[in-house]
């Protein structure tokens, strides 16, 4: 469910494909929220994907517990946030050696940031996959004062750090996870467009 | 290609097959330094032919004060490497080109495992100079048939983490076990016969490791082959290759100016582009894609060679 199509973009806007399986070997598979699902699909596809998974579930809200635990992946944890469970997940990749792939589900802030993540740990950027489900709210770093404000789902949008009203860029950071805001009325302080819900 | 001339100060036999050469500046100018992996291009006057061989640099690459490469004699070879060990002395000058590195380290690595093959060997002893002075980890696996052979051991440390395999010595290399277990962010690093990069790429495979961490080099030298007729759109003219000529060097005997660099079908500079085929180019590089190589619009004149009745490049 909820399976979004983002509209056609430039290059840098990050698009996800449907979660594909590489077949038992080690895995890591982090999900928040609806993402649950895409978890859920990949395994009725390919069932041996789970073999030797390590799963990290935030169900935020959702309930696909009773159903991700049935899974028996080989390890099983669920977390009340991301924050929550980021020292078990870096020692999961910090433990992981090449060959390994991770499986990334659910919203753009997680995948933003889990897979930034684990590029930092030295996961090559091939090994990762990443689909989208449910919420389309974005990460967003100020350009101007490198704050991030969590979960924008309007554009322009008020900056959680220094106030400034922010355009919402389709231009994302790999690094950081985010995508970038862009000051809106620098020209013409003041001249803010209206406010709108962000598209897919 | 800048070349300048350079003094042969060392001559050495490391194996019965191998040789290292040493070449200096004639006024003991410093060179420019390099980065482990690059290699020369080594000019030879050859009878009424001029060949050009690629050799990789053995020596630290942060030492201006000379190249060094270490060259194997092959007897079935097009005779560059013969003429390197029978024809050159100390004294002699060459024209050698700047340093090119198609064989780089990836310095976004967190560790390198270097797997050589036999003469395989050449580019990572200046590689392990860079990777000894990064201080970053390392591992090196240096296969070879025997002791005698393996002109590499003169240069390599005696470290943990380099691993010697000598088949005669029933210590072969088992790639399923090099590639697991290592930590995120490795890097794998291939020089040697065509079966052995083949080898490596598959047990990668295997272990799921993505093509982005494998690097490999395998220098082509320019097979030999039936003669074929070449004919450039430019001038009009039309040229004979020879059977132990490359399409490049024809090209060169002709004075016609073209872009090179590796002479061994990996770098992409002297890519050609083919107005008309009528035949089949037998494309040997590493270079086109399946779909270019199949379009026949394209040739690495350095490599590749032409079987039918008509091939106008444009040239
Ligand atoms: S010279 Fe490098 S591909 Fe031909």
């Amino acid at each position: 469910m909820t399976r979004v199509t983002f509209s056609p973009s430039i290059l840098s806007r990050p698009v996800y494909a449907p979660l594909e399986s590489h077949g038992a070997g080690p895995t890591i598979m982090l999900c928040d929220a609806e993402g649950a699902a895409a978890i859920l699909d990949l395994a009725e596809r390919d069932p041996a994907v789970m073999d030797y998974a390590h799963v990290i579930y935030i169900p935020s809200g959702s309930d696909y517990t009773v159903r991700m635990r049935a899974l028996e992946a080989r390890q099983y944890h669920e977390a009340p946030s991301y924050d929550a469970i980021t020292a078990r997940y870096r020692k999961a990749l910090a433990d992981a050696t090449m060959g390994t792939r991770l499986y990334l589900a659910g919203t753009e802030g997680l995948i933003g940031k889990a897979a930034a993540e684990a590029l930092a740990a030295g996961l090559p950027a091939q090994a990762i996959q990443a689909e989208h489900r449910g919420s389309i709210a974005r990460r967003m770093q100020c350009v101007h004062c490198k704050g991030v404000t969590e979960d924008v789902t309007t554009d322009p949008f008020t900056c959680s750090h220094c106030g400034l009203t922010l355009f919402v860029r389709d231009h994302f950071s790999r690094r950081l996870g985010a995508f970038q805001g862009v000051c809106v009325d620098a020209e013409t302080p003041g001249e803010v467009p209206e406010r709108q819900e962000i598209l897919p | 290609m800048i070349a300048q001339m350079l003094r042969v100060t060392e001559k050495e036999a490391l194996t019965p097959l191998v040789t290292r050469f040493r070449f200096e500046h004639p006024d003991g100018a410093p060179l420019p330094l390099f980065s482990g992996g690059a290699h020369v291009v080594v000019e030879m006057p050859y009878g009424d032919m001029l060949r050009r061989n690629a050799y990789s640099l053995i020596s630290a690459p942060d030492d201006g004060s000379g190249y060094e490469i270490a060259v194997r004699r092959e007897d079935n070879g097009r005779g560059g490497s013969r003429f390197m060990h029978g024809n050159v002395a100390t004294g002699d000058l060459m024209a050698v080109t700047s340093p090119f590195n198609l064989f780089s380290l990836d310095l976004r690595a967190r560790k390198h495992v270097l797997i050589a093959g036999g003469i395989g060997i050449t580019p990572f002893l200046s590689q392990l100079h860079q990777l000894s002075r990064m201080q970053v980890p390392f591992e090196l696996h240096y296969a070879a048939r025997s002791r005698e052979e393996a002109a590499g051991l003169t240069f390599l440390p005696s470290l943990p983490h380099i691993h010697l395999h000598i088949s005669n010595e029933g210590n072969r290399m088992d790639l399923g076990a090099i590639l697991s277990g290592q930590p995120l962010g490795t890097h794998v690093y291939t020089c040697g016969p065509e079966g052995l990069i083949a080898a490596v790429e598959d047990a990668a495979r295997r272990h799921g490791w993505p093509a982005a961490a494998l690097h490999s080099e395998a220098f082509l030298s320019p097979p030999p082959g039936k003669p074929f007729k070449v004919t450039l759109a430019r001038s009009g003219q039309t040229l004979t290759v020879g059977p132990h000529q490359s399409l490049l060097e024809a090209l060169e005997a002709a004075r016609i100016d073209i872009p090179w660099s590796c002479r061994g079908g990996a770098c992409g500079q002297c890519e050609t582009a083919v107005t008309s085929c009528k035949g089949r180019i037998e494309h040997n590089d590493h270079w086109l894609s399946d779909d270019d190589c199949a379009a026949q619009t394209k040739i690495m004149p350095c490599v590749s060679r032409f079987e039918g009745q008509e091939l106008i490049i444009d040239r």
